[in-house]
């Protein structure tokens, strides 16, 4: 009775040969499109990758254009946003796992806030690009524009003539809306480099002096300035404006769902016997926090760092709503400076009809790729360096 | 050494030299003993179950109560209450009085971080944290002072002498704990919890996981704490029960069935349902 439903030994192995060759197949499938794929770009890009592609700003001319202000900027976003989610999402991660509280309502607001970050996760990236540009850049108008921030430092503003002998005066204003600075007889003025000089008013009827020293110091009345503005490193303004800071910021938003996902999940893994262990002697919720299930969990937390990293610097949607297509020529010199990134100018060009900007593009992705592999490097040795101490 | 603590090494070093005691039976007791901790009408509850009903119980101090009973019967439940450890269950709540030495344990103004230095706690499976065999011990003295290197490597010693691993682990003090014995890694948990010195050690079925040889030293290192820790052990091995503890509890179904002198318990109970269990007729 039981002999006749036997399944046939044989059967049963060749079902498992078919199935294991299945998952092989398919298994290189994907490793083959993976690889057709690098292999068209390369033979694509390698051709318009040297040091003058890295170094250079965008072109009109694609023999002289390059990557250099995406580069910089790419790397300052990511700098920028690791730094800013990082210890934003990992407190959160420790508030939601470790940090549980006992009343009833509370726990309420945390599920609440744990259905929320999950919910985020899934939000397509474009919808963070226009919450970064009403939250971060115009800060919904409540704090004047990006021209008249209501706070403002690292700026000097300066009204600068031209003169007839070509010399240049400046005059420093307080306030970018400042009136004009209409030219007076023995006002202060500075030269380019910083010398402070008496003004020599000419009427319209007066000639231009020959005497060197004097024409330096002359305008005439009816001269005109034009408003120069001069950031300092420090540059800093309420709203953020269309900067590198809202760029980070917005990117952040895009990333604070996977990194807190994954440090709960590393979090979760550390095996309460450790946490009880360290309450068990004595410590504070605190105490156990940092001293036991932070270090256990760090290789976790860093390994959903590294996911979060490489969801950055590939992101185009978020920037575009902050940064907009922008011809920049210079790496961003402070937090509220213009920026452009990869993605961005790989978009760019990639968007232009002719064939030698789409080559540009593929070198693009390779310089791209290289700093995603070059970060996630980083990473792992980092991973490595902290969890060899015993575990 | 100026360290803070209920029991400093030295005075611990120098009443650590005599030789074992026999397992104390049935000698009356000179003096009546100090109760260290008193349960009173203790009921407790996680959600709708309610857990343990009606516990009223004193556990002599400087000595070793067992717990014993079959599995679910609270034991566990009881033992955690001691040093709220049960305050990480959200659904866990107790009524009625618990005191260590007169102090009310459950009394919202208690401060549990101080109270878990005062009662130490040695879980069923060994738990070191994955760090050296010297950090785990120093970890609990680091929470609680800035000692200096000198002070805690005299402590870490002390400590490692006493759990009896000393001879074992002292040539590589800076390797993994996670590189010893199951019984090593024990013993290590409990000197981990005495380095802190506590006066009360609880020790949540500390053999369980263990080999005979361990027990062993286990039970041994027991009898030989018992002189300065009042000692509360839950155990499902009722030998280890009768060689070690000076009092016994036995409880089912969330009741304190009875409790007495370890003898009495396993010579004469009073109760038909200890006899039963105790003589493996039951649980």
């Amino acid at each position: 009775m039981m002999e006749e439903r036997q399944i046939s030994l044989a059967k049963r192995h060749r079902k498992d040969r078919f199935f294991r060759n299945l998952c092989r197949v398919v298994a290189s499938t994907s490793a083959g499109i993976l690889f057709i794929l690098l292999s068209a770009i390369l033979f694509e890009g390698i051709g318009a990758l040297d040091t003058q592609f890295l170094s250079s700003p965008p072109d009109p001319d694609p023999e002289l254009a390059g990557l250099y202000p995406a580069l910089m900027g790419s790397l300052w976003l990511l700098v920028l946003t690791m730094v800013i989610a990082l210890p934003l999402g990992v407190a959160a991660a420790i508030v939601l796992e470790e940090f549980q509280p006992r009343k009833r309502f509370l726990r309420r607001v945390h599920g609440f806030i744990q259905l929320n970050i999950t919910n985020l996760s899934g939000v397509p990236s474009v919808v963070f690009g226009i919450l970064g540009l009403t939250v971060f850049v115009s800060m919904f108008g409540l704090f004047g524009t990006e021209k008249l921030p209501t706070f403002e430092m690292g700026a000097n503003y300066t009204d600068q003539f031209y003169n007839q002998g070509d010399f240049i005066l400046e005059v420093p204003v307080d306030d970018p809306a400042a009136p004009e600075t209409v030219p007076e007889a023995g006002m202060t003025v500075y030269t380019y480099d910083g010398r402070a000089l008496e003004l020599n008013l000419l009427g319209d009827d007066d000639d231009w002096p020959e005497d060197a020293a004097l024409a330096e110091r002359s305008l005439y009345s009816w001269d005109y300035p034009g408003r120069n503005k001069e950031r300092s490193w420090y540059y800093f303004r309420i709203p953020f404006g269309r900067g590198v800071l809202a760029g980070a910021l917005t990117l952040m938003l895009v990333i604070l769902p996977i990194i807190i996902i994954s440090s709960q999940e590393a979090l979760r893994a550390v095996p309460s016997s450790l946490r009880q262990a360290s309450l068990g002697l004595g410590a504070t919720p605190w105490q156990t926090v940092r001293q036991v299930t932070l270090p256990a969990a760090l290789p976790g937390i860093l390994t959903g760092a590294i996911i979060a990293m490489s969801r950055a610097i590939g992101e185009a949607a978020p920037l575009l709503m902050i940064a907009g297509i922008v011809f920049i020529t210079n790496a961003p010199g402070n937090l509220m400076d213009d920026f452009t990134a990869m993605p961005l100018q790989i978009y760019n060009w990639a968007g232009r009809p002719q064939k030698e900007f789409h080559d540009l593009a593929a070198s693009g992705i390779i310089v791209l790729l290289t700093a995603l592999l070059f970060f996630n490097l980083i990473a792992v040795i980092l991973r490595q360096k902290l969890s060899k101490p015993l575990s | 050494m100026s360290l803070l603590m209920a029991n400093p090494p030295q005075q611990a070093a120098a009443s650590s030299d005599p030789p074992l005691q026999p397992t104390p039976t049935l000698v009356p007791e000179e003096k009546p003993l100090q109760t260290a901790i008193r349960f009173k009408d203790f009921h407790s509850w996680y959600g709708d179950f309610h857990a343990l009903q009606d516990i009223n119980l004193e556990l002599p101090k400087d000595r070793i109560t067992a717990f014993i009973g079959p599995s679910g019967c609270g034991k566990s439940t009881l033992l955690r209450w001691i040093n709220r450890m049960n305050d990480g269950i959200p659904s866990a709540r107790a009524e009625g009085n618990l005191e260590l030495l007169g102090e009310d344990i459950l009394a919202a103004s208690t401060d549990v971080v101080g109270l878990r230095r005062k009662i130490g706690i040695v879980f069923q499976k060994p738990n070191p944290f994955p760090k050296t065999i010297y950090d785990n011990v120093a970890f609990g003295v680091r929470l609680h002072m800035k000692a200096r290197k000198a002070e805690l490597d005299e402590l870490v010693e002390w400590a490692l002498q006493r759990a009896a691993l000393w001879d074992e682990v002292k040539d590589r003090l800076n390797d993994s704990a996670l590189g010893l014995s199951g019984g090593q890694q024990q013993r290590l948990c409990i000197a981990r919890a005495i380095a802190v010195g506590p006066e009360v050690l609880l020790m949540d079925e500390p053999c369980s996981a263990l080999d005979p040889r361990s027990t062993a030293a286990v039970e041994d290192l027991m009898l030989e704490l018992r002189k300065q820790y009042t000692i509360a052990i839950v155990t499902h091995n009722m030998q280890q029960a009768s060689r070690v503890s000076d009092h016994t509890a036995y409880m089912f179904m969330g009741k304190l069935i009875e409790f007495g002198a370890t003898a009495d318990i396993f010579e004469r109970p009073q109760c038909q349902e200890t006899e039963d269990y105790i003589t493996g007729r039951f649980g």
